[in-house]
């Protein structure tokens, strides 16, 4: 399996609208620690570690 | 009443060495008397070979130090002849509890694997492991075993040569030389021998203290081990208890970077903080209190020609995992074999050249697990801090944040994957006993298969007709067949899996060599020149 760096999800608005909602009103500190929970409970979801080290590299927009 | 590690165990004598005209030559000498030392100086005397110890000091080690000691070191031990003392004397444990600030965020219990002779890890004082070690020792002696350990004489210079070392040692009766074929530098994470020979000891110095504490409790406690992130009574910081034979509980405290030790070490300073982390209410005496900074490094390399380094002097890591003395031991198991053979003239000295490979490999795997530990524990920028306390925040509400939680992993002995000495394998036999890994212990009725093996060479068939002995290299080995009941679950969950017999190579430290479904004497004169190092 790969990381999938296609489009994927369903409802892309919708989920962009959850997101920044979580993040309504948190002082800087919550939401960093909210993103980071985020993070692992998505990283969870996964679970290969290959996909996940794609996905950290697609993440850093690092070309190789 | 004077502590035991008070009291001098192998107080200075004058030796016949000291009155000899020339340097005596022994044909191994072993430097420190800490657990590894100790435990290279019974395994060589075990295999008859004459060996001096030798310590600046003659007392066990100066406060408890190391408390855990794992199931692969009690393993070991059994084959020293001191793993019954270990396990009488220690504290089992298998409940945890992890706190973040005041809250509890889980517990866990370690539940360890049915079918072992021994527990997945006990908790004993190092004075106790050291102990043991020395009354072994003067059993030995009693049997006539030339296993001398001379304390109060303090190593003060190494000379490497090509076929033998010299050695000054200073004494309360003056200085004398000794000569070894073969010196074991077993003398700590300072090791002077190290800085004699002018070899590198690189790695990586974490930025903080701690804080170690032994106190007696006048009450009952728990046996648990309970670990504290970022505690209201050491903040940002994190705290560790567990509990030690004798009513002695060990206590850890991380007090950060730029701290004046001194100062913290005075009991008027230690006793305030743990009244805040234990209770005002509860009564404790301090035994023993110290302040360390951790460090993960070691050695390039273990074997300097006919000097050999093992446990700290090769390779330190941070307590957290307690694989310290742990892999110590493994070291001295994974060497005593070879040398033996070495020095009868069976193997070629090549052979002690993976010594050096299998233990830097168990080494990095220790290094690297101790390290992450440590960065988890006490992380070191903004936002390895928010990651880890989103990880305990999760841990408490979901099941699947706890295995990320890292308050220190078991230590488990290393696999020898990619080492030269391993033999054939048969991939559709269980992993867990591959060739490169440590023997899993099974139940045999009353008895136990690690217990069985011993320390020779085992030619172990299941469901397959071995030879009782076997002879070959110059070398006996022992056959060991197991059929019918002694086929029990364990046996074929470790050594079958879906194969209906297997025949396996042991080596003397309990390391599968080689394995096949059908027995070939053939195949294991092949597979012992192997792992003899013939091939190397
Ligand atoms: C706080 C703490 C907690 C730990 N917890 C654990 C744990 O739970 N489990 C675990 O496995 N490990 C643990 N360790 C690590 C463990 O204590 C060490 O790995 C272990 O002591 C190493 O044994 P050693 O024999 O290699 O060296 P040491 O125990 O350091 O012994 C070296 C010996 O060499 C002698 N010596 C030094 N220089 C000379 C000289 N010039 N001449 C003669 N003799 C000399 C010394 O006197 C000493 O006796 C812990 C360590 C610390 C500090």
């Amino acid at each position: 399996m790969s990381a999938n760096l296609k489009p994927n999800l369903a409802r892309p608005d919708d989920f962009y609208a959850d997101l920044l909602a979580a993040h309504e009103g948190l002082s800087k500190a919550d939401s960093d620690a909210l993103n980071a929970r985020l993070i692992l409970v998505l990283a969870n979801q996964i679970g290969d570690n290959e996909v996940l080290r794609e996905c950290l590299k697609a993440a850093s927009l690092s070309s190789e | 009443m004077t502590k035991l590690f008070e009291t001098p165990l192998y107080p200075y004598q004058l030796s016949a060495d000291q009155k000899a005209d020339a340097p005596v030559r022994h044909p191994a000498v072993v430097i420190g008397a800490g657990p590894i030392g100790l435990a290279v100086a019974i395994d060589l005397a075990q295999h008859d070979v004459p060996v001096v110890i030798l310590d600046e000091n003659d007392k066990v080690s100066w406060g408890s130090r190391a408390i855990c000691f794992s199931k692969r070191a009690l393993e070991i031990l059994d084959r020293l002849g001191a793993g019954d003392d270990y396990v009488n004397k220690g504290v089992l444990w298998n409940l945890g509890k992890v706190f973040f600030g005041d809250r509890k965020v889980y517990e866990f219990n370690l539940l360890p694997e049915d079918g072992h002779n021994r527990p997945a890890f006990i908790n004993l004082q190092q004075y106790y492991c050291e102990l043991y070690l020395v009354e072994r020792i003067r059993a030995l002696q009693a049997e006539g075993k030339q296993i001398d350990i001379r304390g109060g004489s303090k190593v003060t210079a190494v000379e490497a040569r090509d076929d033998h070392s010299r050695i000054s040692v200073e004494t309360p009766d003056g200085p004398y030389d000794l000569e070894a074929d073969w010196l074991i530098a077993c003398d700590g994470a300072a090791s002077p021998t190290r800085k004699m020979l002018g070899l590198d000891f690189v790695g990586r110095v974490f930025e903080d203290n701690f804080l170690i504490a032994d106190v007696i409790m006048k009450a009952d406690f728990p046996t648990e081990r309970w670990f504290w992130f970022d505690p209201p009574f050491n903040k940002g910081q994190s705290a560790l208890l567990h509990k030690q034979p004798d009513g002695v509980w060990r206590i850890d405290l991380q007090l950060g970077w730029d701290i004046d030790k001194e100062e913290e070490k005075k009991p008027e300073n230690v006793i305030p903080r743990l009244k805040q982390m234990l209770g005002e209410e509860v009564e404790f005496d301090l035994e023993w209190v110290s302040i360390y900074t951790f460090q993960c490094r070691r050695m390039e390399k273990f074997r300097h020609g006919r000097v050999i380094f093992a446990g700290d002097s090769a390779h330190q890591v941070s307590p957290f995992g307690a694989r310290g003395a742990n892999s110590g031991f493994q070291d001295t198991d994974n060497l005593v074999w070879k040398l033996k053979l070495v020095m009868d003239g069976l193997a070629p000295e090549s052979l002690l050249d993976t010594y050096d490979e299998e233990r830097i490999h168990a080494a990095d795997e220790n290094i690297l697990n101790s390290s992450r530990s440590t960065d988890f524990i006490t992380p070191k920028s903004e936002q390895s801090r928010i990651f880890r306390d989103a990880v305990l925040d999760l841990a408490e509400h979901h099941a699947f944040a706890r295995p990320l939680v890292n308050s220190g992993r078991l230590s488990l002995p290393a696999t020898y994957d990619c080492s030269r000495l391993n033999g054939a394998d048969v991939t559709s036999l269980p992993a867990r006993t591959r060739p490169g890994s440590p023997a899993a212990d099974c139940p045999l009725g009353e008895d136990w298969l690690l217990h069985k093996l011993g320390d020779d060479f085992v030619v172990l068939g299941i469901n397959r007709d071995v030879p009782d002995s076997l002879s070959a290299h110059g070398i006996s080995l022992k056959g060991l067949s197991l059929k019918g009941g002694d086929v029990n679950p364990f046996v074929k969950d470790r050594y079958l899996g879906n194969e209906d017999g297997a025949v396996y190579l042991i080596r003397p430290d309990q390391h599968v060599a080689a394995r096949w479904t059908t027995y070939d004497e053939a195949d294991i004169v092949s597979a012992l020149g192997r792992v003899i190092g013939k091939e190397l």
